[in-house]
């Protein structure tokens, strides 16, 4: 194992368990995250990828454990965190255009009754026109493409301009174009100094992607830099033997 | 104030407030919430005649209000175990409410007149001599008083909270790390709707009162998908339909309460079929061009898929293209037809040829499919 320095870590679980009824959906789980890393968490459907992510923000209850982000409490400084939930988990039918979206981002900075104004607005605009949405901005979200409203919620996150990301599935479903886009905008935000924790189910794309990973299968497997967690005796030991077909030769 | 005029005002007044209401509870997917609320108070309604040892409007308001909320808080319990749908939880939760309500007032009761038609239909035309007389003046029908305070309410909670409300309803997760807390908006915002039930109710009966809150809001987001605009055209329509339904039900002499919801049944129903793009009428013109478009793009793949090999002569006459793509002559006609004033193919004898246009559009189709 390589010896690298002590770094500060973003995201510090402990002793965390997660269950619906009674059945655990995570088990146990101690993992922390590397500030200024990408970081995927990896695992087969109903490993608690998305679960994990919702504990670490507090919207699934535990049973047990602890979280900390930067050291302290999510409720403690809640400005620090943005979120990408799952596409397939918000209603697009809602009345508000691409803009909306975006400038739902600022609404933690502005609090309680303030309402964005111009500043916000042009704030917004920049975001997305960083992932190519400008021209799109005054549509209906309904009436954009899968690829289109991930990138709303790319520049929503931009516009949040939180420390630390956490993405559920940003890849799932988009074209070509849109995961170029997603990827890019990742690294934008890891140059910048940010920490971005994304749920993602490829393992073929993963080590391209990704600096770290979180191996999952209800308890963890195996977490660090992904060149060393993606032995196939990890894999097989979070996928089971399927695990060799997965990856790419 | 005239009979007449008091009449129309309660209805002008009920339209607007429930309509405006109305809006995020439809936007929350919370439509049927304000039917089980509208059932469920009816044990409230009993329970404030006992605490305040008779009939006594504030007590019956808030016994009611305070059923309404618990409505809500057993419908989303149900639905937090996880063992029903929403829509399934308040199935179960308003006829038991109902049930109990319809019990305490036959065992406790029993010799006070509640006329069950009044309370489902309400009877507006009542409301003239309801007053509110302060200091010997008189000041206009209770109902219009309440129903217009409601409506301040609902305006100033909206306005106050815009921002929050729209944020949680669209996406509870991002409002919740965010702070904003979207359970106590929730339960704030719904603590209103049940007050709005429980006024709209008293003053119109609880179907009106449903169809006042639900309809006004469906029928105003075929038209528009600005948020903003959804709330002034909901508003709008609510107080139209009182309008108009309380002219029609003077004019032909039938049920003040049946006319205005027909009205809204009408509004629904026509947006429904008319409105532009959501309406059914633009939704089935718009598969059909979309079917043409297809069926010609399908064309021109087929023949720059043949184009520059010894099929092609064989490949591109019209009777081929009947047999092959499976097509009737009248399809072949339409689809050409579509294709001509695309500019992707031209006629030459009984063959088709393609256009360099058409050639771009096959190859570019093609393109954007595997992308």
């Amino acid at each position: 194992m390589s010896v690298r320095p002590a770094l500060a870590h973003a995201i510090e679980v402990r002793d965390l368990t997660v269950a619906y009824e009674e059945k655990p959906v995570l088990w146990d789980l101690d993992v922390d995250v590397r500030s200024g890393a990408l970081t995927a968490i990896i695992g087969p459907n109903g490993a608690g990828k998305s679960t994990l992510l919702k504990a670490i923000l507090g919207l699934v209850p535990r049973v047990a454990g602890s979280v900390s982000i930067f050291g302290k409490p999510l409720s403690e400084d809640r400005g620090k965190v943005g979120y990408v939930p799952q596409r397939s988990s918000v209603d697009w039918d809602f009345p508000a255009d691409a803009l909306d979206v975006v400038l739902m981002g600022m609404y933690g900075r502005l609090g309680w009754l303030r309402r964005p104004g111009r500043t916000e607005r042009e704030k917004a605009l920049e975001c997305l026109e960083e992932v190519g949405m400008r021209e799109l901005a005054q549509r209906q979200i309904g009436r954009l493409s899968g690829g289109q409203q991930q990138r709303v919620f790319l520049a929503r996150a931009l516009a949040q301009d939180a420390r630390l990301y956490m993405m559920d599935e940003p890849f799932a479903g988009v074209d070509a174009v849109t995961e170029q886009a997603v990827v890019e905008t990742l690294r934008k935000l890891r140059d910048r100094g940010k920490t971005v924790v994304v749920v993602h189910h490829d393992l073929g794309s993963a080590p391209e992607y990704f600096d770290e990973a979180i191996l999952l299968n209800v308890r963890l497997v195996a977490s660090g830099p992904i060149d060393e967690v993606f032995t196939p005796e990890n894999l097989h030991k979070t996928y089971g033997a399927g695990a060799r077909f997965l990856v790419a030769p | 104030m005239s009979g007449a005029l008091a009449i129309a005002l309660v209805a002008i007044v009920a339209g607007a407030s429930c309509g405006l209401a109305g809006v995020f509870l439809v936007l929350r997917r919370l439509a049927m919430m304000s039917d089980a609320i509208s059932h469920a108070i009816l044990p409230g309604l009993v329970a404030g005649y006992f605490f305040a040892r008779g009939p006594n409007l504030i007590a019956a308001f808030l016994g009611a209000t305070a059923a309404g909320v618990l409505t809500v808080f057993l419908v989303e319990t149900i639905v937090r175990m996880r063992r029903l749908k929403e829509d399934a939880a308040i199935g179960l939760v308003f006829p038991a409410l109902f049930a109990i309500g319809v019990l305490l007032v036959s065992r406790y009761f029993a010799n006070v007149h509640l006329d069950t038609d009044a309370v489902l239909y309400g009877e507006i035309a009542l409301a003239p001599f309801d007053t509110w007389n302060v200091a010997g003046r008189n000041l206009g029908p209770q109902s219009l008083w309440v129903l217009a305070g409601l409506g301040l309410l609902n305006a100033g909670f909206l306005y106050l909270f815009f921002k929050e409300l729209k944020l949680s309803t669209f996406d509870p997760g991002l409002a919740e790390i965010l702070g904003f807390r979207p359970g106590l908006l929730h339960y704030s915002f719904m603590t209103i709707i049940a007050m709005t039930t429980v006024g709209a109710f008293s003053a119109v009966g609880a179907i009106l009162a449903v169809a006042l809150i639900v309809i006004p809001a469906v029928t105003a987001s075929f038209w528009t998908t600005r948020l903003p605009v959804v709330i002034v055209l909901s508003i709008g329509i609510g107080a139209f339909a009182g309008l108009l339904g309380y002219g029609a039900a003077t004019a032909i002499d039938v049920s003040i309460s049946g006319a205005i919801a027909t009205t809204l049944g009408l509004l629904v129903g026509g947006s429904a079929l008319f409105a532009p793009r959501t309406g059914f009428v633009a939704q089935a013109l718009l598969r059909r061009r979309q079917r043409w478009a297809f069926a010609a793009t399908a064309l021109v793949i087929h023949l720059a898929h043949h184009r520059g090999t010894d099929a092609e002569v064989e490949e591109s006459r019209l009777d081929h293209l009947q047999a092959e793509l499976g097509w009737s002559s009248d399809e072949v006609n339409r689809i050409v037809r579509e294709s001509e004033e695309a500019g992707w193919t031209i006629r030459e004898g009984d063959r088709l040829v393609l256009t360099e246009t058409g050639a771009r559009a096959a190859a570019g189709r093609l393109v954007a499919d595997r992308a």
